[in-house]
C-alpha cells in the first residue's frame, strides 16, 4: 500500500491549499502589487511608481504614530489580558480556601457564578460593546462621571476620549473587558487537566498559592498561554482595535491623532480620501508588523514541553 | 471585520489545539484588511460598448433619453429616506412607460459601487452621499464622471422657457464644478448652517440674538448666571464648529479670505480676521461658556444636551431638526441665525451665512444610460417634486423657491428667513468637499478640536494649522482646486 500514498495525500491537500492560494496567499501578493502603484480604487487606471508610495509612509507623521499605537497595543493588551485572565482562572480553579471535607483544591466561594459572568463581555459583538462604552465615557452623563459625582468627586470629571493623554487608555481598557473573559475560559480548561495530584503535593510540600502559580500552574499551562498570546496580539493589530477605535474615539482616530491605529488609517486611506494603493501599502507594513510579532512571540516562548 | 469573536467562542470548552489553528486562520483573515480591495481592481472597462442609443429629441425630450432604455438608480438611504427618490422614479416611468427603472436605495454607497466603478459597470445616476461617500475629487480626477452641462442648459420641467440651471439656488451650479466650466455634481438638497437656537430659551433671558462678539459674551454670561452654558458642539467630531466659524470669518475679513483658505495659500490663515475669529471662540471657552464635558461628546450627544437646555447656541446645519426631532421639545421654537460677527467694523454685514448644497447626485461617464440619469434629475428638479422632498424630509432643495403652500416646520421656516436676511451674502467655503482630510481630520480635530478644549491657544491652532494647509498644498497625492 506504499505506493500511491503521495498522490492520495495530494489528492486530498489540492483543494484546500488551492482555496488558501486563491483567497489569502493572491490576494496578498495582488496588495503587495497595488502598493507599488497609484492606484485611487475609484478608477480601474493605475500606473506603476515604483517605491513612492513607501518613501511617503516613511515621511508621513500619522503612519508612525498609528505604528506606535499599535505596537503599543500588541505588547500591552495581551500582557494585561492575559496577566489578569490568569488570575482570574487561577481563583477560579485553585486559589481557593481549603474546605473540611471538600476536594483537594478549589476555586474561591461563587466560583461557578464568577466563570459565568467573566464569559458575559464575549456574547455581545464588539461593535455594541464600544457603543456602550461610548455612552459610559460621555464626560456629561456618563455612566463613569456620574459614578465620579456621585461619590463626591465632582472635581474630577476627566473627558475621556475627548482627553488625548486618556483616550488611548479608554479604548485599551474596552479591549481588556471584553476580550478577558474568554481567556479567563480558556485557561479554566486548561488547568482543568492538570493532574490533582501534583497540587496535592505542592500542598505537602508547604507551598503557598503564589509558589503553587509560578511553579505547577504555569508551567504546565504555558503551551495555552502562548496561542493565548498570538491570538491577544493579533487582535490588538487587527479586527477589534479597528472596531473600538472607530467607532469610539474622537474623529474618529482620536483628539490630535491619540488614538489612531495601523488598520484604521489603513481603512481610512482606501474608503475615505480615495488612496487605496497607499491603504496597500501601509496594509504591507502591518503585514510585517504581525509576521514579526509573530515570530517574536513564537521565539521568546519557545520551551521545553511538559508531558503529564 | 468584527464578527470573528462571536463565532469562534460559541463553546465554553475551545481546545487548545483548536485555538492555535482558529487563531492562524485569524490571523491570515483579519490582518491584510486590504487585501479584499484587491478582489475588485482591474476589472477592465467597456468603455463605449454597451451604451444605450440616443432617441429623439423632444420638446417633452429634450435631453434625447432612449425610451426603452434601462435606467439604473442608485440612492443613498439615510436621513432623508428613499420616499422622495421613489416618487420621482415613479414620474420617469410615467413618462418613459417602455423603459424599466432600476431603484435601489443604501447606506452602503462606497461598498456597493467602488467594484462597479473599476469594473467599468457603474449605474446612471447616483446619489453619493453619507459616511461612505466616494471622494469626489478622486472620482473627477479619473474622469469617472459625466458632465452635467446638457441637463443645465435643457429646458427646466416646469417652465420650456427657463432653463434648468436658470431654476436653481445660488451656488448650487459653482459648487458642482471643480477647475472649469463643466459641472460633475449635482447637489439636490439645499442645506443652511449657521447658529441653531431655542428662541423660547433667548425669550425667557430676555435677549435678542446678539449681532456684536460683546453682547454675544454679554448673552453667554447672562446664561451662565441661569445656570445655562453659552455654546456646545459635537465634541468628538469639532469639524462641526467651522459651521459658524467660516462664515463669521467671510463676514469680518471679507469673502477673499475663505477663498484663500480654500485655494491653500500660503499664510492664508495668518490673516488677522482668522486671527480675530478663532481668539473670540477662544475667549468662551476661556470664560467657562462652553458647556462643560463637551469635547467628549458626539454630534448625537451634544445636540440632545443642547435640546435639552444645557446649552443656548449649538453650530449645526439644517439637518438637525431632522437628526435630533425625537428629542427637541415641541415648544422648543427652534430656529437659526447666521453668525455673530465682532463689531460694526466687519467688512460684510451681519447676516452672512453659509448655505450649500448637500446630497450630491452624479451621473458617472461609463453610465450605459447617462441621459436617463439626467433626465431623472431633472424631473426631481421639477417644482412638485421639490416640494414633495420639502414636504416629506424638511429640507429645502437646490430649486429656487418651492416652499409655498406647505407648511414649514420651526427649523426650516427659521432656514428661509435665514437666507432671505442673509441675500447676496452666501459663502461656500469648498474646503469642506475639496480637502476632506484635511478639513476634518487636521484643521477639525487637531486644529480647532484641540483650541476648543483649551489644550492650545489661537496662536498655536494658527499655527498648526496653516503647516496642515501648506502640506496638503505640497502633497501630490491629493488634486488641487482654486475658486475660479
Amino acid at each position: 500500500m506504499q505506493h500511491g500514498k503521495y498522490r492520495f495525500i495530494v489528492g486530498f491537500l489540492t483543494v484546500p491549499l488551492g482555496l488558501y492560494a486563491l483567497f489569502v496567499i493572491w490576494p496578498f501578493i495582488q496588495s503587495i502589487y497595488y502598493s507599488f502603484t497609484d492606484w485611487t480604487g475609484l478608477s480601474p487606471e493605475f500606473r506603476m511608481i515604483g517605491f513612492g508610495n513607501y518613501e511617503r509612509m516613511l515621511e508621513d507623521e500619522v503612519f508612525w504614530k498609528s505604528l506606535q499605537h499599535s505596537l503599543l497595543f500588541a505588547v500591552l493588551l495581551p500582557l494585561v489580558t492575559l496577566g489578569l485572565a490568569l488570575f482570574f482562572a487561577f481563583m477560579i480553579n485553585v486559589g481557593g480556601r481549603r474546605r473540611r471535607g471538600g476536594p483537594v483544591i478549589s476555586g474561591v466561594r461563587g466560583s461557578a457564578f464568577y466563570k459565568i459572568v467573566y464569559f458575559f463581555p464575549q456574547v455581545l459583538s464588539i461593535a455594541i460593546v464600544a457603543l456602550l462604552f461610548a455612552f459610559a465615557y460621555n464626560p456629561n452623563s456618563g455612566a463613569i462621571n456620574s459614578a465620579l459625582r456621585a461619590v463626591g468627586l465632582d472635581g474630577v470629571q476627566p473627558l475621556w476620549l475627548g482627553d488625548p493623554d486618556l483616550a488611548l487608555w479608554c479604548v485599551m481598557a474596552v479591549l481588556v473587558w471584553s476580550t478577558v473573559g474568554f481567556f479567563v475560559v480558556l485557561f479554566s480548561a486548561g488547568m482543568a487537566s492538570i493532574p490533582a495530584d501534583l497540587y496535592e503535593a505542592a500542598l505537602l510540600d508547604g507551598a503557598g498559592r503564589a509558589t503553587t502559580f509560578f511553579k505547577v500552574t504555569l508551567p504546565l499551562l504555558w503551551d495555552t498561554v502562548q496561542s493565548g498570546w498570538v491570538y491577544m496580539g493579533i487582535l490588538a493589530l487587527g479586527a477589534e482595535s479597528f472596531a473600538v477605535v472607530q467607532i469610539m474615539t474622537t474623529g474618529p482616530g482620536g483628539p490630535d491623532y491619540s488614538t489612531t491605529v495601523m488598520v484604521l488609517y489603513v481603512y481610512q486611506k482606501a474608503f475615505r480620501d480615495g488612496q487605496a494603493a497607499y491603504a496597500t501599502t501601509i496594509g504591507v507594513a502591518l503585514l510585517v508588523v504581525t509576521l514579526a510579532f509573530a515570530a517574536i512571540v513564537m521565539k521568546l516562548g519557545r520551551r521545553e514541553r511538559l508531558e503529564y | 471585520m468584527g464578527s470573528t469573536t462571536a463565532e469562534n467562542h460559541g463553546a465554553e470548552g475551545v481546545g487548545r489545539r483548536d485555538l492555535i489553528k482558529r487563531s492562524a486562520a485569524l490571523g491570515l483573515i483579519s490582518v491584510p484588511t486590504m487585501s479584499f480591495l484587491s478582489a475588485c481592481a482591474s476589472g477592465g472597462g467597456g468603455d463605449e460598448e454597451g451604451k444605450a442609443e440616443a432617441g429623439k429629441k423632444t420638446a417633452k425630450n429634450p435631453l434625447a433619453v432612449n425610451d426603452s432604455a434601462q435606467m439604473e438608480f442608485v440612492l443613498f438611504d439615510g436621513g432623508f429616506g428613499k420616499e422622495y427618490a421613489e416618487d420621482a422614479v415613479k414620474v420617469y416611468e410615467k413618462a418613459f412607460p417602455d423603459a424599466t427603472v432600476k431603484f435601489s436605495a443604501t447606506q452602503k454607497i462606497q461598498s456597493t459601487l467602488q467594484p462597479r466603478f473599476n469594473q467599468g459597470t457603474p449605474p446612471d445616476l447616483i446619489d453619493n452621499s453619507g459616511a461612505e461617500q466616494m471622494d469626489m475629487g478622486v472620482l473627477v480626477g479619473k474622469d469617472q464622471l459625466a458632465d452635467l452641462t446638457p441637463l443645465l442648459d435643457a429646458p427646466s420641467y416646469d417652465d420650456p422657457d427657463k432653463k434648468v440651471r436658470d431654476t436653481l439656488r445660488p451656488g448650487i451650479v459653482e459648487m458642482g464644478q471643480f477647475d472649469g466650466e463643466k459641472v460633475w455634481i449635482l447637489y439636490y438638497a439645499y442645506t443652511v448652517y449657521g447658529v441653531w437656537y431655542s428662541q423660547k430659551a433667548l425669550d425667557s433671558l430676555d435677549e435678542q440674538y446678539p449681532e456684536t462678539w460683546d453682547q454675544m459674551l454679554a448673552v453667554c454670561a447672562k446664561a451662565k448666571k441661569k445656570g445655562m452654558a453659552g455654546w456646545t458642539y459635537a465634541g468628538k467630531y469639532p469639524y462641526y464648529i467651522p459651521f459658524s466659524l467660516y462664515p463669521m470669518i467671510a463676514k469680518v475679513g471679507g469673502r477673499e479670505v475663505l477663498d484663500a483658505i480654500d485655494n491653500l495659500e500660503p499664510n492664508a490663515w495668518k490673516h488677522p480676521a482668522v486671527k480675530a475669529c478663532f481668539e473670540a471662540y477662544y475667549e468662551l471657552q476661556q470664560k467657562g461658556y462652553v458647556l462643560k464635558g463637551t469635547p467628549g461628546l458626539d454630534h448625537i450627544q451634544s445636540q440632545t444636551a443642547w435640546a435639552e437646555g444645557k446649552a443656548l447656541f449649538l453650530p449645526n446645519g439644517s439637518w438637525v431638526e431632522n437628526e435630533s426631532a425625537k428629542v427637541i421639545p415641541a415648544d422648543f421654537a427652534l430656529t437659526v441665525s447666521a453668525p455673530t460677527g465682532l463689531d460694526s467694523s466687519d467688512k460684510l454685514p451681519f447676516g452672512t451665512i453659509w448655505a450649500s448644497g448637500g446630497e450630491p447626485f452624479i451621473v458617472p461617464a461609463k453610465a450605459k444610460n447617462g441621459a436617463g440619469g439626467m433626465e431623472q434629475l431633472r424631473i426631481m428638479l421639477s417644482e412638485a417634486s421639490s416640494k414633495n422632498f420639502t414636504g416629506k424630509v424638511k429640507s429645502l432643495t437646490a430649486y429656487n423657491g418651492g416652499t409655498e403652500g406647505i407648511t414649514l416646520t420651526p427649523g426650516l421656516q427659521g432656514g428661509v428667513a435665514a437666507l432671505e436676511k442673509a441675500g447676496d451674502n452666501v459663502v461656500n467655503p469648498r474646503i469642506q468637499d475639496w480637502y476632506v482630510q484635511l478639513q476634518k481630520e487636521r484643521i477639525g480635530v487637531a486644529g480647532l478640536g484641540e483650541m476648543m478644549a483649551g489644550r492650545i491657544t489661537p496662536a498655536e491652532a494658527i499655527k498648526k494649522i496653516q503647516g496642515f494647509a501648506d502640506e496638503a498644498a505640497k502633497d501630490d497625492s491629493i488634486k488641487h482646486y482654486k475658486h475660479q
